[in-house]
């Protein structure tokens, strides 16, 4: 099967990532996904404040979606909308299994994300942007969290839809998952598909998360080779 | 005032600054050209390690009554946390509202844009333009960084169709009519001297802040005093100066940049 732009159904768009791309984050990266660019920055874990959100057993993560205003044909209004407001919760959903907060009670680790460009996958592009980045910030983490988007289209399974290819396909599926784990952190469908379906679309998307883990890896050495810690 | 902010005003009075420019030296300049392809224009804009992208999107809206035959202009600034840990979410604060309207007025007051061409049916529709400018990184003089990164995405804009009551989001070759390139240039006030293109250290230690916009001609089409420092007429004077100069400098290399 031959997709509209040319690529097989296993197939992912072009990818781009680069580590440490914001000089005040304590950690930052941008993920390029065909037309799609995320840019994440962590900090922390650092104090929080109001003292009364502190947990004493733990640190909590806080974690922001936003799109820029310029990212889509049609201008985004700033500020927060239901949907991002759900993105930025499932985000930190998906990136909290990763880490260890029992070791920093009463602190908080903050994840801003900022889709620059929007064309599709712009939540899957945010999560590998946002484990970046707390990896970058020097975080301890389980594993790295990738996420990819699959979905069915003209009766093949499709791995990481294009705007257009969202029009028609019949599920949406994005997930997040730790290759190493084997564990899904974010799990999300919009559409209507049989059972088999269902895992056919969701073992190509695994397929995609561990190209991603590669590209994720490669990222973060090439920085780190850059700072002497080979 | 803190150490650092002591040491580098006493500094200044010798002709020094901490990054080792002169007092009057400009950091460089980097210019990108459209970024955002989903933007009719785009530009990201580094000063030193000030990183600001400026995306101009154009929809079509009612023009204002008392100007029912020119196009809508708007300027809005978002300081995400990602530029700077001083950041914080939510709506925008006085100093984002501020950077937003001093890009705003140094673009309204050259009439820059020439907003009878963007009338599509006088009184009922015109073009809007809608200019969004988001900071990466925040390491002082962000005002200059925004401005130029709003001049250059409008400069590199280019319109969208307009067919049946209906933007259709594809690009054309036809530019904005633009009639003009403002340039903002802001000196921190330190120890009484300016100080060109401040950092974020001299931005923490500075007394007073001038910036002045300033058109291809020379003439001054905005300026904007901040933060609580006094001027005198002779520090005035110097920075118009100075700004027109250094504006045209900066014009330059936004031209060469398209």
């Amino acid at each position: 099967m031959e997709r509209g732009d040319g690529r097989k159904a296993d197939e992912m768009r072009p990818i781009q990532m680069k580590v440490g791309v914001l000089k005040h984050a304590d950690g930052s990266a941008m993920v390029k996904i065909g037309k799609t660019i995320a840019i994440a920055a962590a900090y922390g874990p650092r104090e929080l404040n109001p003292r009364h959100m502190q947990e004493s057993d733990r640190a909590i993560v806080q974690c922001n979606y936003s799109m820029a205003p310029f990212s889509t044909k049609e201008r985004v209004r700033p500020g927060p909308s239901r949907r991002s407001t759900e993105i930025s919760k499932v985000t930190r959903e998906a990136l909290e299994p990763a880490l260890f907060l029992k070791d920093f009670p009463r602190t908080t680790i903050d994840v801003y994300i900022v889709i620059l460009q929007a064309n599709a996958g712009t939540r899957t592009a945010g999560i590998n942007a946002a484990s970046l980045a707390l990896a970058d910030a020097g975080v301890q983490m389980r594993d790295l969290v990738t996420s990819i988007a699959a979905g069915k289209v003209e009766g093949h399974y499709a791995l990481d839809l294009t705007g257009e290819e969202e029009e028609i396909t019949e599920c949406d599926l994005p997930i997040a998952y730790m290759p190493r784990e084997k564990k899904f952190t974010l799990l999300q469908m919009d559409g209507h598909i049989t059972k088999d379906d269902m895992k056919g679309v969701i073992r190509l998307a695994v397929k995609g998360c561990e190209i991603l883990y590669e590209h994720q890896r490669k990222a973060l050495l090439e920085k780190w080779s850059k700072e002497g810690f080979e | 005032m803190s150490f650092q902010s002591r040491y580098i005003a006493s500094h200044v009075s010798k002709g020094m600054r901490l990054d080792g420019r002169k007092i009057n030296e400009y950091r460089k300049i980097e210019i990108e050209i459209n970024p955002i392809e989903q933007a009719e224009g785009s530009a990201r804009v580094k000063i030193g390690d000030t990183e600001v992208i400026a995306g101009v999107k154009l929809e079509v809206g009612e023009p204002f009554p008392d100007t029912p035959n020119e196009g809508v202009l708007m300027v809005n600034a978002e300081f995400s946390p990602l530029a700077s840990p001083e950041f914080e979410l939510g709506p925008p604060r006085e100093s984002a509202i501020e950077l937003a309207r001093i890009v705003d007025r140094g673009i309204r007051e050259s009439k820059c844009i020439d907003n009878e061409k963007l009338c599509i049916k006088e009184g009922e529709k015109v073009w809007m333009v809608l200019i969004d400018v988001q900071p990466l990184s925040q390491d002082g003089n962000l005002i200059d960084a925004a401005g130029i990164a709003a001049i250059t995405a409008l400069m590199a804009a280019r319109m969208p169709k307009y067919e049946d009551e209906k933007i259709v989001y594809e690009k054309t070759h036809e530019k904005l009519p633009l009639k003009e390139i403002p340039i903002p240039v802001t000196c921190a006030i330190l120890d009484g001297k300016l100080v060109t293109d401040p950092s974020l250290e001299e931005e923490d230690a500075m007394e007073g802040r001038i910036t002045v916009t300033t058109t291809q001609d020379g003439r001054i089409c905005a300026i904007q005093k901040g933060s609580v420092g006094l001027l005198t007429m002779d520090i005035i004077e110097q920075a118009v100066e100075h700004s027109a100069e250094e504006g045209r400098r900066i014009r330059e290399l936004v031209k060469k940049s398209l």
